[in-house]
């Protein structure tokens, strides 16, 4: 009845550890027991301290299946937390740390479900989305993409190079940033929150209306844009989302 | 296996270590999760329809549904993505309230809750009767904000919280088991946090 494979705890090993932006560093966790996943799926993170006490975290995948037995987790650091501090502070190459997965089956998408798609991804809620952007190019797929990508500012956009460069290439994958406390830097950008008329110019850069529509980001984030998204048009029915719950 | 490095820096102290189920952590906020756009919906139109199989049983408007008899119950959840939340207070109908105002008893052991966003999760009858959950109205006093899944909401506070399917608009009675949306996206069939059925493949 499910589409979901087993997934029970297995020990990766962290093999890379590249810093995305200051509050965002990129973990890539080598997999003892490698599984075959969908891009926009998460793993759940176990940490177990000396007495037993074991903290739980999910964090979205953002490689692309694609990319082989090493997977990569873009983890936020959230002042008031529990795991991602010491993923920040603690963590460090060759440390074996527990994880599960692939979790989650709604919020995800593969090229053989088609398109155009629309991305909407606030902060760190831009990582399940770029797995799927990853996976796109990695496919060579011709679904039409646009991607809206809302930071405070230039130097919190997590993967800006990798994104500026595919949206360089003009092969269908469509890069809209907004900085919300700062002025943009490429004319095709804007800088102010998601409202309505941004996502209708997003909406005529792809060829046809989309069929799918998928949203994260923090809870406030979420709601706020896909609220415009409807107002823009857009059946709630395509519509899926992914909320940090804060 | 320990983590090279980690300490618990949040261990909740002995007296509620028992109230926390394995696994989750004691938030004190109340986060939202949902798999789509949050529905507005007005109470002036809102119905809630107690069905069995594809025959209406019974359906209230929302001055009928306020009508019956109201219980209040303050419980501790557990959402499977690890959040434990302490005391929430909710006010509702019980769910043998509405079986006994459209006159039945359970037709059969199964049920299928649906949402207005055409969500579904399934509950035993077992699990929804006695007294065990309710659809709530009230939220700390207040009528449940539509994040949280106003205007009604079941309320199933010892299954993981995703049972406790927003903006409800029905009951379903099943001849079985049948998974509802999450239940077919990889989430265990029924999500008892103490036995931490989070995942289909947790026994």
């Amino acid at each position: 009845m499910s589409e979901a494979p087993q997934s029970p705890w297995q020990t990766a090993k962290i093999t890379r550890i590249e810093k995305r932006t200051p509050r965002v560093t990129s973990f890539f966790f080598a997999l003892s027991r490698p599984f075959a996943y969908r891009a926009g799926q998460h793993v759940d993170v176990r940490l177990t301290a000396p007495d037993g006490y074991q903290a739980r975290r999910s964090y979205s995948i953002a490689s692309a299946p694609e990319s082989g037995a090493t997977i990569e987790l873009a983890i936020e650091k959230l002042d008031d937390g529990e795991v991602s501090p010491f993923f920040h502070e603690v963590a460090a190459v060759g440390d074996e740390i527990e994880l599960r997965g692939p979790l989650g089956g709604h919020f995800v998408w593969s090229d053989s479900d088609g398109g155009p798609l629309l991305l909407v991804g606030g902060g760190s809620g831009v990582v399940p989305l770029m797995a799927m952007v990853r996976h796109r190019t990695f496919r060579k797929s011709a679904v039409p993409v646009a991607l809206m990508f809302s930071v405070r500012v230039w130097d919190e956009v997590i993967f800006r190079d990798e994104l500026i460069g595919l949206d360089d290439r003009r092969d269908g994958f469509d890069l809209v940033l907004t900085l919300t406390r700062e002025a943009t830097r490429r004319p095709s950008d804007y800088s102010r929150r998601i409202d309505t008329a941004m996502v209708m110019q997003a909406l005529a850069r792809l060829p046809q209306p989309p069929t799918l529509a998928y949203v994260c980001g923090s809870n406030a984030f979420v709601s706020a844009a896909a609220q415009a998204l409807i107002d823009a048009g857009i059946s709630a029915e395509i519509i899926r989302t992914e909320r940090y719950g804060v | 296996m320990a983590t090279r490095g980690f300490f618990s820096s949040r261990k909740p102290p002995t007296e509620t270590d028992a109230r926390i189920p394995p696994g989750q952590y004691l938030e004190q906020g109340f986060p939202v999760l949902s798999a789509g756009p949050t529905p507005r919906v007005r109470t002036k139109d809102w119905s809630f329809t107690l069905k069995h199989g594809p025959r209406p049983i019974k359906k209230w408007n929302w001055a009928e549904f306020n009508a019956l008899p109201l219980t209040k119950m303050t419980r501790d959840i557990h959402c499977v993505t690890a959040w434990t939340k302490f005391d929430t207070a909710w006010q509702g109908v019980l769910v043998d309230d509405i079986l006994a105002d459209a006159g039945i008893e359970a037709p059969t052991g199964f049920l299928l809750a649906h949402g207005y966003d055409g969500y579904t999760t399934n509950v035993p009858a077992k699990d929804l009767t006695t007294g065990k959950a309710m659809v709530a109205l009230l939220h700390d006093g207040k009528p449940i904000t539509p994040d949280h899944g106003g205007p009604a909401r079941l309320l199933v506070p010892h299954l993981y919280f995703w049972k406790s399917a927003k903006w409800l608009n029905g009951l379903q009675f099943t001849e079985r088991d049948e998974p509802g949306f999450w239940e077919l996206r990889g989430y265990h069939i029924y999500g008892d946090p103490w036995r931490e059925q989070r995942y289909t493949s947790d026994p």
